[in-house]
Order: C-alpha cells, then sequence, then structure tokens
C-alpha cells in the first residue's frame, strides 16, 4: 500500500461525502422546515442529470447542461411540491413515504419513456480533463477535485444563505416554531415551495456532476438517496451541521473501507478470500457503523432539538 | 408520624440557564390530599414530568414507596404503584374506555405477553375493569371509544386507570379543568373519598376544589416553594397573598 | 352476527381459493401461478401489517426479511442438492416445513438484531433505518458470491413436503393458501390478546402506555421480530415460487411494495394485505399486459389512494375499521 494511492482513496473518499451532502442537505432541510420524509429526493439527483446529459449534447456544452441540471430539478421539485408534496405536510410519515414512493415510480418510468432504457452518456468538459500529480506521484483526475471543490462551495453558500439572509432567517424560523412564523408574517406556502426547490436544485446538481463519472440512467439516484439517509441519520435530522460532517464520514469510510479492508485481512488469510470477505465487509461498514452512532446517539450527532 | 409514601428532597432541574425547579422537597404522606398551586409557569409541569420520570432531575431525589425512584423509567415508577393522571388527556382513542381500563388490569397483574387467549373474552380483565368504570361513574359509555368521550369523561376515565393500577399515591394533575360546575363538585365528592385508599398529590387550579380537598397546600412559585402548610396557614400567608391568591383568598 | 368487514372477508378468501381451482380444472395453470403469488405476498404483507398495522412501525425494511427467507430456501436446497455440509456439518435439506423453520428462525433472528437498534429511535428515524439496516443485507448479498451473488440461486427443482407433489401448481397454490389462513388466524390471536393491546395502544399513545406500567419497547421488539419471521417465511415460499432468489428480493423496492399492498387493502386491517396483494398483481398482470409502463401507471394509483382514499380497498367496501 503506498501513499499516493491512499491519498487518491482518500480524495475519492472526500469526493463521494461532498456529493452526499448535496443530497443530504436537501432532505435535512425539507425534514427540518417542513417535517416531511421525501423518498422520491433521489430522484431529482436523477432528473438533474438527465437534463445535463440532454442539454449537454443538445447544445455542445457542458456548462449550459449544468445549469439546465440545476434549473430543471428546481421546477420539477417546485411542480411536485405545488402538486403534491403539500398535501402531504399534515399527513403521518406513512402516507409521506407512501406518495414520495409513489413519485419514484412515476418519475423513474417517465425518465424510461421519455429517454429510453440506454443510460446516456455525459462528457467531462474539456477545461476540467486530465489530471494533476498527487505528492508520492499518483495521477489524479482535475474534474474530481473540481467536484470536491464545487461541493465546498455550495456548503459555503449554503451556511452563508442560511445564516446571512432574510430568505435564511426564514428556513431557521420555519425550524424552530412552524406556528411564530406564520405569525411573523411570512407567507409559509410560498417559503415552503421555496425550500423544497432548493433541496431538489442541489440534488439536481449532484447528480449532473456525477452523471460525468458514471452513466447516466434510470434508478441512478436510489443507492445515493439510501446513502444520504445514512447521513442524516448519523448527522442528526435537521442539522445542516450535521448532513456535513456525516456526509464526510461516509463518504470517507466507505471508500477507505473498500480500500483497506481486504488489505488489512489479507494479513490473516490468503489474499484471494481476503478480497471476498474484505468486499462484503466493507459494503456493511458505514451501516455498522450507523448503528454504533445511534447506540451511543440514538437521535444522531447533532440533532435538532425539535426533531 | 406516618412515613411519607412520595418524598421530594432537593430535587434542582435547569432547562438552559432557567432554573425550573429550584431547591424544591415536598411530601407526601399516607391518607392525605397534598394540594400543589402556584402560577403558570410556575414550574409545577415540569415537578410532576420528575416525579414520572419523563424529566430526569439534575440533582436531589425522589422516594417513593421506601425506595429511591430517581433513576426509574416511567413503566418501571408505574408499576411500583405511581397512578398519574394527565393535565391533558391521554388514552388510547381508539380503544373504548373498557379496553383502556383493561390494559392498566393487565399491567397490574403483571404480564402483557399473552399471544393468545382474546382479552375481550378474559372475565379477569373485564370484571375488575368494568368495577372501576363503575367507581367513577361511566359504566355506562364502557364500550364508546375514548374518542367519543366529553372531555370531562374523559377526566373520569384517566381516574378509572389509575384506581385500576392499585396506586400507592396517585398524582393528578388539573383533573378539575374542563369540567362544569357540576362535574367539579362531583369530582370533589370522589377525590375526598380517594385518599382512603392512597394519597394524592393534586396539581390544580380550582381554588374552591383545592380549599374543600387539601389537607396541606404548597406554593410553588419560580420553581421554589415558598411556602407549605394548612389551608389556614396558606390563606393567611402573607407572602402566598403576595405572590399568587391576591384577592382570591 | 357477521359485521360487513367479516363478509367481505370471507368473499375474499373464498375468491382466492376458487379462482385458482377454476382455472386448475380448467386447464389453465398460469392463473394458479398468479394466486400462489397473491397468496405469498399477503402472507409477507400481513408479517409487515403486525408490525405496521397494529404496531404502528413503518419498517422500510422488511425486504431484508422476505430475502432472508428466500436465501433460507434457497442455500438449503443448494447444499442437499450438492451434498456439501453446511455449517457445523449439517446438511442442507429439501423437506419444505424444515426450511420454513430455518427461514422465520434466522429473518427473526436478524428482525430482533435490527429492531434492538432501530426501535430506539421512532418516526423518520425508525423509517430511514430500517431501510438502511435492509440496504446493508442487500450489499452484502450481492456482494458475497458463495450463493450466486448478483446472479442469484437458482433452486433446481421445488422443495418437498410429505405427500403433496409440490411441481404441481395447484397443490403448492394450497399449501401456500393454507399457509396464508394460519397466518391470518394468529393476526386475529394476537390482535385481541394482551399482546396486542398493548402494542395498538403502543401506537395510539405511547406515553399512556408506559404509565400503566408497560415498557413499550419490549412490545415493540416482541412484535418486530415475530412480523420479520412471518415475512421470513413467505420468503421461502417466493423462493420456491420461482425457483429462484436473488438479491432483488432484498431490495428497497420489495420493502416499499410491502407497504404498498398493505395501503391499497387497508392499513391494520385483517384482510387489508390480502386485498393489496390481489389488486396489485391484478394491476400488475392487466396493465402490464396493456403498457410496459405500467409502474408509470401504479404511481399515479398509488399516489391517489394516499392522497385521496386513505381507508384503501377495505375501507371502501367495508367502512371503517372498528376497534374493541
Amino acid at each position: 500500500m503506498t501513499l499516493a494511492l491512499a491519498l487518491e482513496q482518500l480524495l475519492n473518499g472526500l469526493q463521494l461525502g461532498v456529493m452526499l451532502f448535496l443530497m443530504a442537505a436537501g432532505l435535512t432541510l425539507i425534514f427540518g422546515v417542513m417535517g416531511l420524509i421525501n423518498l422520491a429526493h433521489g430522484s431529482l439527483y436523477m432528473v438533474g442529470a438527465f437534463a445535463c446529459a440532454a442539454v449537454a449534447s443538445a447544445t455542445g456544452s457542458f456548462w449550459i447542461g449544468l445549469i439546465a441540471s440545476f434549473a430543471c430539478a428546481a421546477a420539477a421539485g417546485a411542480i411536485v411540491e405545488l402538486l403534491v408534496i403539500r398535501r402531504l405536510y399534515d399527513r403521518d410519515h406513512l402516507d409521506q413515504v407512501l406518495a414520495t414512493f409513489a413519485l419514484i415510480l412515476i418519475f423513474s418510468e417517465g425518465t424510461r419513456w421519455l429517454f429510453g432504457s440506454f443510460p446516456l452518456y455525459l462528457d467531462i468538459p474539456r477545461l476540467l480533463q486530465g489530471a494533476v500529480a498527487l505528492p508520492g506521484g499518483a495521477q489524479y483526475p482535475v474534474y474530481r477535485l473540481a467536484i470536491i471543490a464545487a461541493g465546498a462551495l455550495v456548503a459555503l453558500g449554503l451556511y452563508l444563505l442560511i445564516g446571512k439572509t432574510r430568505l435564511g432567517m426564514r428556513i431557521r424560523a420555519g425550524e424552530s416554531d412552524r406556528e411564530m412564523i406564520g405569525a411573523l408574517g411570512v407567507d409559509i406556502r410560498t417559503l415552503y415551495t421555496v425550500v423544497f426547490a432548493l433541496g431538489a436544485a442541489l440534488a439536481g446538481f449532484a447528480g449532473a456532476m456525477v452523471g460525468a463519472l458514471q452513466s447516466v440512467q434510470v434508478g441512478m439516484g436510489e443507492p445515493v438517496l439510501i446513502l444520504a439517509f445514512v447521513v442524516i441519520v448519523i448527522g442528526g435530522i435537521g442539522s445542516i451541521k450535521g448532513a456535513l460532517l456525516g456526509a464526510l464520514l461516509v463518504g470517507v469510510v466507505d471508500t477507505m473501507g473498500r480500500f483497506l479492508l481486504p488489505q488489512v485481512l489479507a494479513l490473516f488469510v490468503p489474499p484471494s478470500q481476503a478480497g471476498l470477505i474484505g468486499g462484503a465487509a466493507a459494503s456493511m461498514l458505514i451501516y455498522v457503523m450507523m448503528a454504533l452512532i445511534l447506540a451511543v446517539k440514538p437521535r444522531g450527532l447533532f440533532a435538532a432539538a425539535h426533531a | 408520624m406516618a412515613e411519607p409514601v412520595l418524598e421530594l428532597s432537593d430535587l434542582v432541574k435547569n432547562f438552559g440557564a432557567l432554573r425550573a425547579t429550584d431547591h424544591v422537597s415536598i411530601d407526601l404522606k399516607p391518607g392525605e390530599i397534598h394540594a400543589l398551586i402556584g402560577p403558570n409557569g410556575a414550574g409545577k409541569s415540569t415537578l410532576i414530568h420528575q416525579i414520572c420520570g419523563t424529566v430526569r432531575q439534575d440533582s436531589g431525589t425522589i422516594r417513593f414507596a421506601g425506595q429511591d425512584i430517581g433513576h426509574l423509567g416511567v413503566a418501571e415508577r408505574s408499576r411500583l404503584g405511581l397512578g398519574r393522571t394527565f393535565q391533558v388527556s391521554s388514552l388510547a382513542p381508539e380503544f373504548s374506555a373498557l379496553r383502556n381500563v383493561m390494559l392498566a388490569v393487565q399491567a397490574q397483574q403483571g404480564t402483557s405477553f399473552g399471544f393468545f387467549k382474546p382479552v375481550m373474552r378474559d372475565a379477569s380483565l373485564i370484571d375488575r375493569s368494568m368495577a372501576m368504570l363503575k367507581r367513577v361513574g361511566l359504566q355506562d359509555r364502557a364500550r364508546l371509544a375514548a374518542a367519543e368521550l366529553s372531555h370531562g369523561e374523559r377526566r373520569q376515565l384517566e381516574i378509572a386507570i389509575a384506581l385500576a393500577l392499585n396506586s400507592k399515591a396517585f398524582l393528578l394533575d388539573e383533573p378539575m379543568a374542563g369540567m362544569g360546575p357540576e362535574g367539579s363538585k362531583s369530582l370533589t365528592g370522589f377525590l375526598d373519598t380517594l385518599r382512603q385508599e392512597a394519597p394524592i398529590l393534586l396539581v390544580e387550579h380550582d381554588m374552591d376544589a383545592v380549599f374543600a380537598l387539601a389537607d396541606r397546600i404548597s406554593v410553588l412559585v419560580y420553581g421554589r416553594i415558598i411556602a407549605t402548610g394548612t389551608v389556614e396557614e396558606i390563606r393567611r400567608d402573607p407572602a402566598v397573598r403576595a405572590a399568587y391568591l391576591g384577592d382570591h383568598a | 352476527m357477521l359485521t360487513r368487514e367479516t363478509i367481505v372477508n370471507i368473499v375474499l378468501a373464498a375468491l382466492l381459493l376458487a379462482v385458482p381451482l377454476a382455472a386448475n380444472a380448467s386447464g389453465q395453470p398460469f392463473y394458479v401461478t398468479i394466486a400462489t403469488r397473491v397468496a405469498i405476498l399477503a402472507l409477507a404483507a400481513t408479517g409487515l401489517n403486525l408490525a405496521l398495522g397494529l404496531g404502528g412501525l413503518v419498517s422500510f425494511g422488511h425486504a431484508a426479511f422476505f430475502g432472508i427467507g428466500g436465501y433460507a430456501a434457497g442455500i438449503l436446497a443448494s447444499h442437499s442438492f450438492s451434498g456439501e455440509p453446511l455449517l457445523f456439518g449439517l446438511s442442507g435439506t429439501k423437506q419444505m416445513p424444515l426450511i420454513w423453520v430455518v427461514a422465520m428462525l434466522v429473518a427473526g433472528l436478524v428482525g430482533l438484531l435490527i429492531g434492538t437498534i432501530s426501535l430506539r429511535t421512532s418516526g423518520v428515524y425508525f423509517i430511514m433505518i430500517t431501510l438502511a439496516f435492509a440496504q446493508m443485507v442487500y450489499y452484502f448479498a450481492i456482494s458475497w458470491p458463495a450463493y450466486g451473488g448478483e446472479d442469484g440461486l437458482s433452486i433446481l427443482v421445488r422443495n418437498q413436503f410429505a405427500g403433496v407433489n409440490t411441481m404441481k401448481p395447484v397443490s403448492f397454490f394450497l399449501i401456500c393458501y393454507v399457509l396464508l389462513m394460519l397466518a391470518l388466524g394468529l393476526f386475529v390471536l394476537v390482535r385481541g390478546s394482551r399482546f396486542g393491546s398493548a402494542l395498538q395502544a403502543a401506537r395510539q399513545n405511547e406515553v399512556r402506555v408506559a404509565t400503566v406500567g408497560i415498557a413499550p419497547y419490549r412490545i415493540r421488539l416482541t412484535a418486530f421480530a415475530i412480523s420479520a419471521a412471518m415475512t421470513g417465511l413467505a420468503g421461502a415460499l417466493y423462493a420456491d415460487l420461482n425457483r429462484f432468489v436473488s438479491p432483488s428480493m432484498l431490495s428497497w423496492h420489495m420493502s416499499g411494495e410491502l407497504i404498498v399492498l398493505i395501503i391499497l387493502g387497508g392499513t391494520g386491517r385483517l384482510f387489508g394485505p390480502l386485498a393489496g396483494a390481489a389488486l396489485f398483481v391484478i394491476f400488475e398482470y392487466l396493465l402490464g399486459g396493456l403498457t410496459e409502463r405500467w409502474q408509470f401507471f401504479l404511481g399515479l394509483i398509488l399516489l391517489a389512494t394516499v392522497l385521496f382514499a386513505r381507508g384503501g380497498l377495505l375501507g371502501l367496501l367495508a367502512g371503517k375499521a372498528r376497534h374493541g
């Protein structure tokens, strides 16, 4: 195991963590403000990826595609909120789960209808192609570094938005006291639509960026959604800070586990077996971590008081 | 003097900078009704929560029936015989009044891990539950869902549940709230007889009821007990008059 | 004195029996297989209904137990076929009753384990955690190559039940039907028992249950484990029906579908799972015959059910649920 390889894996873990944060931030915001659990968040991720791929192939520009991903996911989020989600705020979690599960079916099959069953591919923009040398000599793709940077920028932007703007003040008020915010004269219905669209846009943005690393296909959002759930369960539902730390933790532990566990096991058992057992164990690692954290802190590391 | 059934010693609870319970020591002796009064926000609910176990005290001890219960959970304290009614009725709304009481009877009988015998054909549950409903005057409403009962009837049902638990002490949180004058009067009469069964810690705003029932009264203001004494002593206490009773007395 | 719900239930049970028997008599085994699918899914959902309907525990991870039951059947059968010992020198088996016991035990134990952790939480946390643990089992099945990994595991010849030719569709259907009826009977007993009282009361008002001196955690954990075992049994039957088990039985879509069955039928109702499973399979069959995109329409129907018809099919047929 060389240092360079470990560094590369660590960066991959960070990149995964940053993407998970974009998903988890939206989920946790929507739960914190509206008390809603949204299973269809992964569908918005998929919408972003498809929008980016379709627009990029039509215009030839990844960047226009990226903007389109943001806009389409936000628009899809707003429409869904207006048509369906706002009827669910007063319902119990079971109804929310079912209705958003139904949305997944509709989104997935709808996308297949529009784009067919074959995956789309998205090229990395020329500006971000190529690789840089890491200390230790390994080459690391510029694009992945760019994702990390973009994620960090979004995290900073979200921090400023929530901490420093009027919208952010309203969101915070909505998180701590839903009745008070009505008394303040804020139009709650609009606020909810905006928050939902914002969460959707973050998910769509994440989908578009990851779309250039993997293929763009129906169902791509679901594994990410479930990881994002693990993230916010670990971080504490409703907490953006928890989402950030949880996302980095999950991203790094998952990636490093897949990398290190087989190697550690190889010290004890034959290499072929070490690969198999290590791989299987690594796939369970973050869930075991989640279980351990919950055993100590049932409401996650940074639970919001009211959640 | 008989040993107290319930004894709080030097209880303290802070919520952040707010001291909700400030070195509170009160006790409940066999056969008595001890009323706890105080203005809104004085910390009565917080105190009740600590006694029941839904809120853990920061320091101080709670002794009940001869043992320290300050570290026990809600269910464990109930099993020891701490019978409680709620400020806002807390029932299983879909269950009938009868089945609400039956739940208490089954808990009191010791096991809820019977999987096969239908409770609605279990005479040992039904007879005792009906007897409890009869004591509070709800026998004709037994088959109605708790959600369909009137406000006053739900309070009566809560008391029936507390009775079914064979409680060694009752903790009644504003039982008169929302009762009409007629209901308050009959409930006052009922509580008067109940003290023979087990002593009552009564949190109540209805001063007529408190003065009619209480053997002793403690006055809680800003988390502190400012006075404890008989009805007469409390009526006369200048600090109490200033802080709370005003012209009421 | 029969209530409307009892009549609806009897009709449903009779239909589920009559349709495949008639289909079999008229030489249409395909419909027998469809009915078997309904019976097995109804059994799985009845298991979930114990936790979700009675206990209010919205488990989004019951596919784990369904899949574990399936793998129990597949693994035991494959060892019996190959003759290799399984664990501690124990061999596999082709006997259904033994397979069922193993499936229920393993699923129940895993349920106990998952429940121990997830029941410390409630609400949204519980939903997400059960989902996450099921996903853990799913990924484990995919990355563990000994039993087929992603490709799944075939059961070459359907397992056996003494005195019955299980390869005949109608015989296998009858086995599943009897097990479903037994499970429904158990559901009735549990619902009316002391345990069921405490479980349902804990759903309605947790504080009330604790205040009478019953700890809700132990009640819920027990219910969760029983629920897992029942769904595991259904998984074993499902593997035998398809003679194949794969990670898709463990996928979170499966968990979602099990909840959907209950809601389509009517939450907490005895025959809700059966009504829902029948509706679901009929949708799948009819819509699937019309369009490849049937899931799109299933989504719309489901959305409409949640938003506008909350009682499900039984709510429509038999009116509001009644409680003793």
